[in-house]
């Protein structure tokens, strides 16, 4: 089995993925997707990922809520820049040091960062773990730390471990 | 466009809010792209279309396929996650390209590195025999 689906919820991911693409659960999507989802575990063990364990998945939804609020609320704040006359802001570049360092973890906060708008993931330095930001509205740098190590990293280093 | 006919009033309403604001976010944020003076900064604007641009019009889909098929189509969600899944990708390629140039060219006014800029930021560390801060 292990030689089969080496990647099992991967494999089950890519399985659903393709049922819910082609909207049927006829024998021949059924088919065509078991092909892609065995296809697809082969490829990723080929490319050898590191081993992960995720963990918490009540803190997992909660997270989510709250990147899901975070999203909303930065939509309004960065279309209200863009549109108002004479915006009173400072843009600027910001380093924060992270203490994440579980590839999982890091692409899955770039994923939080780049989804809210007004933060940009510029670089990441994985020796010393400084993170390089471009923040549109760079008013209060203290607020902008706390959100990104209390908010998204600390939940992340609980999950991913 | 006859089946859109079939749909009852509130949903029609309730998609057509949707769509609209789906619309206005995807115009603000190219708005944006235009309006926004340097280039890191208008590496934000588009994110507006992104992220709650593209959903609204996703949620609309839903609303309008879930009540005109009597079942829940749910297979916008798909298009949704790659959106979030391979906006870093694009982002960060663009990003990091006007970095490394801005770098090259020595232009002021950016980072040097991902680690803060020691004399920048504490500029008592650059002189060692000065007086404590």
């Amino acid at each position: 089995m292990r030689w089969l689906l080496p990647h099992p919820v991967v494999s089950a991911g890519l399985f659903v993925f393709w049922l819910l693409a082609s909207r049927s659960v006829a024998p021949g999507p059924v088919v065509v997707g078991a092909i892609i989802a065995v296809l697809g575990g082969w490829a990723l063990a080929l490319l050898d990922p590191p081993q992960v364990r995720i963990r918490r998945p009540g803190l997992i939804l909660r997270l989510l809520g709250r990147v899901f609020v975070d999203i909303i609320r930065s939509n309004i704040a960065v279309a209200r820049i863009v549109l108002s006359r004479r915006p009173a802001r400072r843009a600027g570049f910001m380093h924060i040091r992270l203490s994440l360092r579980e590839p999982h973890a890091l692409a899955a906060l770039a994923c939080i960062l780049t989804a809210t708008p007004g933060t940009a993931w510029l670089e990441f330095d994985p020796e010393e773990g400084w993170l390089l930001l471009h923040v549109l509205d760079l008013i209060d740098e203290a607020e902008w730390v706390h959100i990104v190590k209390e908010r998204y990293e600390a939940p992340l280093l609980e999950i991913f471990r | 466009m006859n089946h859109l006919a079939e749909l009852p009033a509130p949903v029609a309403l309730l998609a057509s809010a949707l769509v609209l604001a789906g619309a206005f976010l995807s115009l603000a944020g190219s708005f944006g792209l235009l309006r926004l003076r340097t280039f890191y900064d208008r590496l934000h604007a588009p994110t507006i279309a992104t992220s709650m641009g593209i959903s609204c019009v996703l949620l609309a889909s839903m609303v309008v396929f879930t009540a005109l098929q009597s079942r829940l189509v749910i297979h916008e969600v798909l298009v949704g996650a790659l959106v979030v899944l391979t906006t870093p990708v694009t982002l960060m390629l663009v990003a990091r390209t006007a970095l490394h140039r801005d770098r090259l060219e020595n232009n002021p006014g950016v980072p040097r590195a991902a680690a803060p800029d020691e004399t920048a930021e504490h500029p008592e560390a650059a002189r060692p025999e000065g007086p404590p801060a």
